[in-house]
């Protein structure tokens, strides 16, 4: 990779967007430019849609999009997830027929890992992709796949080998959604969203060459997809340019957002909502009570606590010091903040609370932040499978006695 | 958080988050001190005197490293750095349990002369106290025990040349010790916050009887002292009211925040090494989630603890206009976890960690002085609630 600087990097940017930038273009016919330039995602190699700049630089390129408020490559969803992996364990036919379309938007990604009897024990998956002649035929079940209803390919982890121990029994595929062995079903959570699906495969096809690393890899594989889902930050993805931008590029980014942000709306309530809670106290008189006060005070220290910690890690990062533990712990930290907030919520709202729906609180928010508060020290990882981590990583405490190793086939299943 | 109510309590940009290489550099010889200095042999034969400290290692620690006079100005004999190097070395000296009288002499005493003295008396007062020479505390809460400077009885009434303090303060950290005395008194005829000052005047002065108490926790020893006519000088003026007093109190809230994180981590890190030490059911007691989980969520703990107490350090160093709220922020929230983390060390540690030999109950005993000392959690949650104008 050849030294470039910020100056020079900027300066080229800026000349292509001059020559090339048009907000009454399609999305999907600008998206293929940037594909090709490689500027939609300038961190990417350079054979591959990028153009192999360090990450800082492609903030830089970044900045230059918004200041003209030209519309970046597709990023929502899974789609990143997707791209990452296959960039790193894809094979080269792979990478040509998927990446583009992944960049462009064309393609809808979703993420076949969960199993109703694998949640926090991933590998121990038991949907199972078995070869008959060119093809893997896949049998089995995944659940909580966000946007599986509008997804045009999924990452799949599969066992093909049941005698291998767990983990190295696993292979990773790209398999087909819109194909009729896939039947995708709507999962209504206690919230009453229905974000995730559940998706039940009968013998779904998958030809050979969508493997993805070597069988028999999977797990590694997926490792790959894990690291940088913990890595990007969870929820909306928002537009390059404020709603009011004119021109059809935007009308049609905003379309596309919409739909890749729907299963989000709740979100925010999950984590708490803590911006709400002194206006809340507020509006209520809750403020006058001493002990609301106490318990408001002792939510707010927690949040400001936690939200210092976060900011803590990284400007250790950015100053290349090791990470402290202090960057292990913003998943448990939200946690707690999202469960103190519902039971604060809750004290503050008082008898209301009973209520839900658009007559109560906040027009349904508060009852929405109630009943949605619990997914937090689930998802992602539950509350117990952090504190193992943190403690055998960060602590460096000795593991648990295990009881699944050996071929899977003889371990104990759900 | 990214709200309008975020934007009210964070106006500063200048906040850092995390420490230069100086400030790494100074913590890293403080430590380097404070282990070959502070072992815990030796906090169990100093906390067993009367005076608590090691005249020797005071003298060390004031002219090798210049701790006491840390954040007083150059001009007064300092060496000019600010909160966030007393953070540390506060940090430091918890972490090791050090028994010396920093906490009254540099934070207490030096913080309350440098808020409301003049420039003369800062002139006069402070160098002693960098250099180490002279010992300092501050009286300010009463039998009441109360923290609010506007329970203050204490009286001062003016005569032809000062003031005579009359009254009992008590809980008053090294008042047996402190060569220099900083008492908050009012006026006669005054109540709350009107009339009040802080006034100074030497420990051999006449009309002053003191009296150690009993402390709970031996490394911090506190004491009893009654004012009968003694002479004394106002610190500054009356017409700044309670103000450097109320600013001295939030100072010191935030060292000792500071001093709590160190604390606690030097607890997490017994009970860490503990679990992986200690063999039960053929397994270290670490390898079970119990314990797991418990010292996961106590690292979780003592690093928000620290962020706050950091942030508090850094805000006050940069004169936020939020500083003293973020005082009482990382006050209550350090001494929750202080405590709550001495606890479970001793949790951890099961029946040794009740014992008198296992050193825990040395920490645990300052987390219990330093929960109560300055307010407890609710008062300084009270406190922030009326600062951020909830």
């Amino acid at each position: 990779m050849s030294k470039v600087s910020e100056a020079e990097v900027r300066a080229e940017v800026r000349e292509w967007l001059a020559a090339n930038w048009d907000p009454d273009t399609s999305l999907v016919e600008w998206r293929g430019k940037l594909a090709d330039s490689g500027w939609g995602m300038p961190q990417w190699p350079k054979e591959w849609y990028g153009r192999g700049l360090p990450h800082a630089l492609a903030r830089a390129v970044e900045e230059e999009f918004a200041n003209v408020g030209a519309v970046g490559a597709a990023k929502s969803g899974v789609r990143l997830l997707a791209a990452a992996t296959l960039l790193e364990h894809g094979s080269d036919l792979q990478k040509k027929k998927l990446l583009r379309r992944i960049l462009t938007g064309e393609d809808t990604w979703c993420q076949f890992f969960s199993e109703p009897g694998s949640g926090s024990d991933l590998a121990g998956a038991t949907t199972r992709a078995d070869l008959k002649g060119d093809f893997w035929i896949v049998n089995g079940q995944k659940v909580w796949t966000t946007s599986a209803h509008h997804a045009d390919h999924g990452l799949l982890l599969a066992r093909t080998d049941w005698d291998a121990p767990k983990h190295e029994g696993l292979s990773y595929f790209v398999i087909d959604v819109k194909q009729p062995g896939v039947d995708v079903q709507p999962l209504k959570q206690m919230n009453g969203h229905a974000s995730f699906n559940q998706v039940f495969f009968t013998d779904a096809k998958v030809p050979q060459e969508n493997l993805v690393g070597h069988v028999g890899e999977g797990w590694k594989v997926a490792m790959t997809t894990l690291a940088h889902e913990r890595r990007g930050a969870d929820g909306l993805s928002s537009p390059s340019g404020r709603g009011s931008r004119v021109g059809r590029i935007y009308a049609e980014e905003r379309a596309e957002l919409e739909i890749a942000n729907q299963p989000y709306t709740w979100y925010p309530q999950r984590a708490g909502r803590v911006d709400l809670i002194i206006e809340r106290a507020q509006e209520t008189g809750a403020n006058k009570d001493p002990n609301a006060r106490q318990e408001i005070a002792r939510l707010m220290i927690l949040a400001k606590s936690a939200e210092w910690t976060a900011r803590r890690a990284r400007a250790a990062q950015q100053q290349g010091r090791p990470q402290g533990p202090e960057g292990s712990l913003g998943k448990l930290a939200a946690s707690h903040v999202a469960r103190a907030c519902s039971r604060v919520h809750t004290l503050i709202t008082g008898a209301e609370a009973m209520l839900t729906g658009k007559g109560s609180a906040r027009d349904g928010i508060i009852a929405e932040i109630l009943v949605s508060v619990p997914a937090v020290s689930i998802a992602g990882g539950t509350d117990e499978i952090q504190r193992n981590i943190i403690a055998e990583r960060v602590l460096g405490l000795p593991k648990e006695p295990r009881f699944d190793t050996g071929p899977f086939r003889n371990v104990r299943k759900n | 958080m990214s709200t309008t109510h975020e934007t009210k309590l964070e106006p500063a940009r200048r906040i850092r988050f995390a420490l230069t290489d100086e400030q790494e550099q100074f913590r890293s010889a403080v430590r380097r001190f404070l282990d070959d200095k502070s072992p815990t042999t030796e906090v169990r034969r100093l906390m067993a005197t009367a005076e608590g400290y090691d005249p020797e290692v005071w003298r060390q620690l004031s002219s090798d490293l210049a701790l006491p006079g840390i954040h007083i100005p150059e001009q007064y004999g300092g060496a000019g750095f600010g909160m966030v190097e007393l953070g540390i070395v506060m940090e430091e000296f918890g972490r090791a349990l050090l028994c010396a009288p920093y906490f009254s002499t540099a934070v207490l005493g030096a913080c309350a002369i440098l808020n409301a003295g003049t420039d003369a008396q800062k002139a006069s007062l402070l160098p002693a106290l960098a250099s180490g020479a002279r010992l300092a505390t501050l009286a300010v809460t009463e039998l009441n025990g109360d923290w609010d400077p506007g329970r203050i009885e204490l009286v001062a009434t003016p005569d032809a040349d000062g003031y005579r303090l009359n009254g009992t303060k008590s809980y008053v950290v090294d008042g047996n010790l402190a060569d220099l005395l900083v008492v908050a008194a009012r006026v006669p005829g005054t109540v709350g916050r009107e009339g009040l000052g802080l006034f100074t005047l030497g420990a051999d002065a006449g009309g002053i009887e003191r009296q150690p108490l009993q402390s709970m926790d031996p490394t911090r020893k506190l004491a009893r002292i009654d004012f009968r006519g003694a002479h004394a000088d106002l610190l500054g003026n009356l017409e700044s009211g309670p103000a450097p007093l109320v600013r001295t109190l939030d100072q010191a809230a935030i060292a000792l925040a500071n001093e709590m994180v160190g604390g606690a981590q030097a607890l997490l890190d017994s009970a860490v090494a503990y679990a992986k030490l200690r063999v039960q059911f053929g397994r270290e007691i670490g390898s079970f989630q119990a314990i797991k989980h418990k010292l996961a969520d106590m690292l979780l703990e003592v690093e928000l603890a620290k962020s706050a107490a950091y942030y508090a350090a850094q805000s006050a160093a940069v004169d936020d206009p939020e500083w003293p709220a973020h005082a009482c922020l990382a006050k209550a929230a350090a001494s929750e976890t202080y405590l709550h983390t001495a606890a479970e060390c001793i949790q951890i540690h099961g029946g040794i960690g009740f014992t008198w030999d296992n050193d825990t109950h040395l920490w645990f005993k300052r987390a219990k002085s330093s929960e109560v000392f300055l307010g407890q959690p609710s008062y300084h949650r009270e406190l922030l609630m009326q600062r951020w104008g909830v």
